[in-house]
């Protein structure tokens, strides 16, 4: 990635490292300013434009994976310029979908992961692993409206300058929940987000339910040679950090859970493999800082080596009729039409709603019980819907099939947070806030006859 | 702010297809301060009318770039743009091909579909 321009910040001609939360040890890289996610996808964009048996697609959307005989032959998919229902045969299907945090109504995340990849392996017959297990940030940006700035951008600006975080009355209180603060952000995530969420419980939350973040004890020259041109951006959106507090608070940012597979990146369905934050199982119970970008570099390559391999020596085998069923639910999904049914999208808000307020960072077995029962009735509901019925961009389209996937992902996520009976890592139960070591064991998800199956598999050692 | 100053924002956006003269629907949106574009879009497609098309993609960060309109005339990011209280009229960009509503042809040649309809590769 160096060699191929990611321009990592370096100190004294090495890569620089700092020390994350939860590391032990300086090992995090990154590009400034606040820079490391869009450099490293445009690192390999440019690599990926340089090579001409490299075919990138925009704007198709796959609806499913095309299956014969337990292995994956290719996908369904639409062509959202024009509605057009396309199929693909393949030798070997990646999924790199990233994650699902658009289910939540506070996400960190890129509009398009709603955890599609987690729905078309199972609907494949795939299974996925610790899906209970979503990521909470605890400081994301609540207010004032920042535009053109990534809500997560705290998180680095603590690793670089501290701050303090103080509640609606300004005052400390990470150390009543067993939390060091010292301006040195040292605290665990699934720690500090639950911190944060008790004082706004508490009634000691700021006005947009969330905490302060106060860097007006850090001297504007440190500010500024810590995070230069980002300086003039906040000032441009209104905030001077040298005056004002921001509030933050917990919001979706990963998923730790996610497609089972091998260490070549293989899913139970020969053909189909997965990489990134679609791949379940790497981080545990809570991913460590840093590591997002890492297992998508690394666990990209392999999948892809793996999967190329299996690409050439497969003998494809292709027939239009396997892919029949997915093209008739596609086209029967264009042609929805009920006069005075709502659109996707709004059911889309109501799950969002549903599963921040039962399935977030804090849960309860009456909540998630609650979630599940919802999420069941919109997936009864998915053909009631109606869209509008354009031939050329129809986003009710897109929205429907991502909906469709936004219920499995969510069934299989709250489904597997009710079975947990204990809080562990990223995973509160209020009814169980003990951990219990009996549970040090994983669960797997997969689809049969339509219903979700859970179950307990020891954890490989 | 309580309900009674709610302020509602004036968002005219034109509306058609590839070739079309097309026409102008406006939607009154609830503003908030600092609230951008493209916020207000999103807000039209849940509460006032789904079949407006409008491309976007990380919503607020800008690092997609997809989301690239006429704002008052003006190209501009509509992630970024932010919402003038007094209004705003919104167009596809005039340079390029309309695909439909704010959605222009703004993709490489090399990505589209229609380019690899025939492709057989072994």
């Amino acid at each position: 990635m160096d060699q191929w321009g990611a321009r990592w910040a370096r100190e004294n001609g090495h890569i620089k490292q700092v020390t994350a939360p939860g590391h032990s040890r300086a090992r995090c890289c990154y590009v400034d300013f606040l820079n490391t996610g869009p450099s490293v996808a445009g690192t390999l964009r440019r690599q990926l434009s340089r090579w001409n048996n490299i075919q990138r697609l925009s704007n198709v959307t796959v609806t499913d994976i095309v299956t014969h005989d337990g292995v994956a032959v290719g996908a369904v998919a639409i062509n959202i310029v024009n509605s057009e229902i396309v199929t693909f045969d393949a030798g070997a299907v990646i999924l790199a979908a990233g994650g699902l945090t658009k289910l939540f109504r506070r996400n960190s995340a890129s509009a398009n992961m709603a955890g599609e990849a987690y729905a078309l392996a199972l609907w494949a017959g795939a299974d996925l692993v610790d899906m209970e297990f979503v990521q909470f940030l605890p400081i994301a940006h609540l207010a004032p409206r920042l535009v053109g700035m990534d809500p997560i951008m705290w998180d680095p600006f603590r690793y670089k300058l501290g701050g303090r975080l103080l509640n609606g009355r300004f005052e400390e209180f990470m150390h009543s929940y067993g939390g060091t603060d010292n301006g040195n952000y040292s605290t665990v995530r699934d720690q500090a987000s639950y911190a944060v969420l008790k004082e706004v419980e508490a009634g000691r939350g700021s006005p947009h339910g969330g905490v302060y973040l106060d860097f007006r004890h850090v001297p504007e020259e440190q500010l500024r040679s810590a995070f230069g041109p980002v300086i003039d951006r906040l000032v441009a959106n209104g905030i001077d950090l040298t005056q004002t507090p921001v509030e933050v608070g917990p919001t979706a940012h990963y998923h730790m859970g996610g497609v089972r597979v091998s260490v070549k990146m293989e899913t139970r369905l020969e053909g189909l493999y997965a990489a990134g934050e679609a791949v379940g199982g790497a981080n545990g119970a809570n991913r460590l800082s840093g590591n997002a970008i890492t297992e998508a570099l690394v666990f990209g390559e392999t999948a892809g080596r793996n999967a190329a391999d299996h690409a050439m020596k497969v003998c494809r085998r292709w027939e239009s009729r396997y892919a029949q069923q997915f093209v008739e639910t596609a086209q029967a999904a264009c042609s929805l039409r009920n006069p005075g049914g709502l659109p996707p999208i709004a059911l889309q808000s109501e799950l969002q709603d549903v599963m921040w307020e039962c399935a977030g960072p804090f849960r309860t077995g009456d909540a998630l019980e609650k979630a599940l029962a919802r999420i069941q009735q919109m997936k009864r509901e998915l053909f009631s819907l109606s869209l509008s019925g354009q031939q050329h961009f129809d986003l009710d389209l897109q929205d429907w099939f991502e909906l469709k996937a936004m219920l499995t992902t969510a069934e299989a996520v709250v489904a597997a947070a009710l079975e947990r009976r204990e809080s562990r890592g990223a995973h509160r139960r209020l009814d169980f806030p003990e951990t219990d070591s009996a549970l040090s064991r994983n669960q797997t998800v997969e689809m049969k006859n339509e219903r979700l199956l859970l179950e307990w598999t020891p954890v490989v050692s | 702010m309580n309900s009674e100053e709610r302020i509602l924002t004036p968002v005219r956006v034109w509306r058609g297809g590839p070739g079309e003269t097309g026409h102008y629907d406006t939607f009154l949106t609830p503003y908030e301060e600092g609230m951008s574009v493209l916020d207000a879009l999103r807000w039209i497609r849940l509460h006032a009318d789904s079949s407006l098309a409008i491309r976007y993609s990380c919503i607020n960060a800008n690092a997609c770039k997809t989301c690239m309109v006429l704002v008052d005339g003006k190209v501009e990011y509509a992630c970024t743009s932010r919402l003038k209280p007094s209004g705003v009229s919104l167009e596809p960009l005039r340079k390029r091909r309309v695909i439909r509503d704010l959605v222009t042809d703004t993709i490489l040649d090399e990505e589209k579909l229609e380019r690899t309809v025939d492709r057989n590769d072994t």
